[in-house]
């Protein structure tokens, strides 16, 4: 019955099973027999019937794709030959993405995007938030988190919208209008002119730090009161309770959110192409996600190049992969998997 | 009265502790407040756009260039059948979401948390895998499968590329490791005198999911679907990679295609448009506030 090698020990039941062949007592009726391995063979049946759309999905929009996807990198698939049955070109897409002439280019600007955002936004500012959020009354904290949640809440589209609106040229930008000869607002276009990268990290900011923010703050919450209390009475300070007690204590929420928010940033893009769509210029804001996006989808010459993209992009679920075998191993979510408590019936 | 034994408290230092805390206390609203005001300017000038006839910065001018020009001519878009059929594709997504993950999270959840079958851990931990893992990166992938089954005769036209189905389909898809594992510990924190006892009175196993279980996870599964809708209404980038022309788009590919298409974009309408599309989402930021903030760190959406 190990069809799949992947039970393990707790697999025989304590319990005993509930249709045993013993008969009945009042009524002398015996039920009929069924062996230990059909028992277990209809259980299956059923649960795999429970599961079978899940699956389904998750074969066909994720196994599939995911296995495709590294097929498609050894071939020279493009709008130009679509018809043509794919041909084996071995590592000719990888040779050519590491010899790119924007490589460098495109990796400094990942690294750059992932860390700063993470840093700046996604952790400190979503600590500093549910820092002061939980240090004020319920209500205005709870108050302030929840306009925090606008922009998550706000379709990329409409959000994008409205900060293109801020970094406008003038007459039209808010920020020229609000801050005219200040902090370098010459009155051209913000986002394609001066400063691209921080309507970048901006943008993607201001998403991120919410999530970091929610986690946090219940993370706060739920340290002992009198902790804080003796603390106080001790004449500690603001400042030594946040560092001594505080962020001590929150320590796995902190290191959740870094390698969550690490692996969410490294390959979403969905805002950038919104924005920049990784310019001004050349790959000026490019992160990886969006030239792999870019070649597959959208290519300058009007040419599709879909293994080019699919090369960068098994290149990055390469490395997501990892990322996230690694998360769920470190914050020991397997132990979330253990056994049911109910017996096969 | 013995205070006289106590120690008479310190002479204060620089402010007095009700004046510091009040400082302290005016200094973390001012921060807050400012923190958010790219948010609030952003969403300010969303609505006096939509109701001005052009605006510089946050002030709405006239035609002459003077301080006004309030007019409701932006919102003229509502007689166009092309805004309906969009916001129809919305709500077909966020609809075909809501159902399809929540019956194949409620089901593939109940399975996990209930059942012990052949398979289990290696499904579970996959899932676990794909909920960290962003899917963004597959879609190039899914483009090939999306036009492998549009080749499927009949059906094909409904689910394939360039099809609202298609994109439902992907979408739900996408969702799906994240609604099994909710739904899964929503499951798990149940008793299970009440379906045992219903097992071993016979019933069968479908009927004790769909009977006795699912009016249990029912505030669960609310919270499941609200998460669900708002993906779904707010769907840009697979509506986007997945569908050409206007017929098929949804809100925000339309809105989208609004602001890059028309040369010179109408800046006004625009935003009428995007404050049209934004109907739905403030109602449930206005009633259901308690339930965003808990969903919201379930952990999804992380950029």
């Amino acid at each position: 019955m190990r069809t799949f090698g992947l039970l393990e020990k707790g697999d025989i039941s304590l319990t005993k099973p509930l249709d045993s062949d013993v008969p009945d007592v009042a009524t002398g009726f015996r039920r009929p027999q069924r062996s230990a391995l059909g028992r277990r063979f209809r259980a299956t049946v059923t649960a795999y019937g429970f599961l079978g759309p899940a699956m389904a999905l998750v074969l066909v929009f994720f196994i599939v794709p995911g296995i495709l996807l590294l097929i498609l990198s050894f071939t020279e698939l493009s709008s130009a030959n679509f018809n043509d049955p794919w041909s084996y070109i071995g590592f000719d897409n990888f040779s050519r993405l590491f010899t790119d002439r924007f490589f460098p280019k495109i990796l400094r600007n990942t690294f750059f995007y992932v860390f700063t955002t993470l840093i700046l936004f996604n952790l400190g500012l979503a600590l500093l938030l549910a820092l002061v959020t939980t240090n004020m009354p319920r209500r205005a904290g709870f108050f302030f988190r929840l306009v925090w949640l606008l922009p998550r809440l706000t379709p990329s589209v409409v959000y994008i919208l409205m900060w293109r609106r801020i970094g406008q040229a003038d007459p039209f930008g808010i920020y020229n209008q609000l801050f005219p000869e200040f902090l370098g607002a010459s009155g051209g276009n913000l986002f394609l002119g001066g400063s691209p990268w921080t309507f970048v990290i901006l943008t993607n900011g201001f998403i991120g730090a919410s999530f970091g923010m929610i986690i946090f703050t219940s993370a706060l919450e739920s340290i002992p009161k009198d902790l804080l209390t003796a603390a106080k009475v001790d004449g500690a300070s603001l400042w030594r309770i946040i560092r001594d007690i505080k962020i001590p204590l929150i320590k796995w929420p902190l290191l959740f959110i870094s390698t969550y928010q690490t692996l969410s940033l490294l390959t979403s893009f969905e805002y950038i192409l919104l924005l920049t769509d990784g310019g001004p210029g050349l790959f000026t804001t490019e992160v990886w996600a969006l030239t792999a996006y870019k070649r597959a989808f959208a290519s300058y010459a009007g040419n599709s190049q879909w293994a080019f993209g699919a090369t960068w992009a098994i290149v990055l679920v390469t490395v997501a992969l990892i990322l996230a075998v690694g998360y769920v191993k470190m914050f020991k979510f397997n132990e979330l998997i253990e056994e049911p408590r109910i017996e096969n019936l | 009265m013995t205070t006289t034994e106590i120690a008479p408290p310190l002479p204060p230092v620089g402010l007095l502790p009700k004046a510091r805390e009040k400082m302290g206390r005016r200094f973390a609203y001012g921060f807050l407040i400012l923190s958010i005001l790219p948010i609030l300017v952003g969403y300010a000038w969303l609505i006096i756009a939509t109701v001005s006839f052009r605006t510089e910065g946050l002030l709405p001018r006239n035609a002459e260039g003077g301080i006004g020009g309030f007019t409701l001519r932006n919102w003229d878009f509502v007689t166009d059948a092309a805004i309906w059929n969009a916001m129809f594709n919305s709500l077909l997504i966020a609809l075909a979401m809501v159902i399809g993950v929540g019956i194949a999270s409620t089901a593939g959840g109940y399975a996990l948390s209930r059942m012990k079958f052949a398979g289990r851990k290696g499904f579970l931990s996959m899932t676990l895998v794909l909920h960290a893992f962003k899917a963004e990166m597959l879609l190039i992938a899914i483009f090939f499968v999306l036009r492998w089954l549009g080749d499927i005769p009949i059906i094909g036209n409904f689910i394939g590329f360039n099809s609202v189905g298609g994109v439902a389909l992907v979408m739900i898809a996408l969702e799906l490791p994240l609604g099994i594992w909710l739904m899964k510990g929503f499951f798990d924190n149940l008793a299970w005198d009440m379906e045992r006892a219903a097992l071993i009175d016979g019933a069968s196993r479908f009927r004790v999911w769909w009977q006795i279980m699912l009016p249990q996870v029912r505030p669960g599964l609310a919270a499941l679907s609200l998460f669900t809708f708002i993906a779904g209404w707010n769907a840009y980038l697979v509506p986007f990679t997945f569908t050409i022309g206007t017929k098929v788009a949804n809100m925000p590919v339309f809105l989208n295609q609004l602001i890059s298409d028309t040369a010179p974009t109408n800046w006004n309408q625009v935003a009428a448009v995007g404050l049209f599309q934004m109907i739905p989402l403030l109602i449930f930021f206005i009633f259901t506030q308690e339930l965003l903030l808990n969903i919201y760190a379930g952990g999804s959406k992380g950029s």
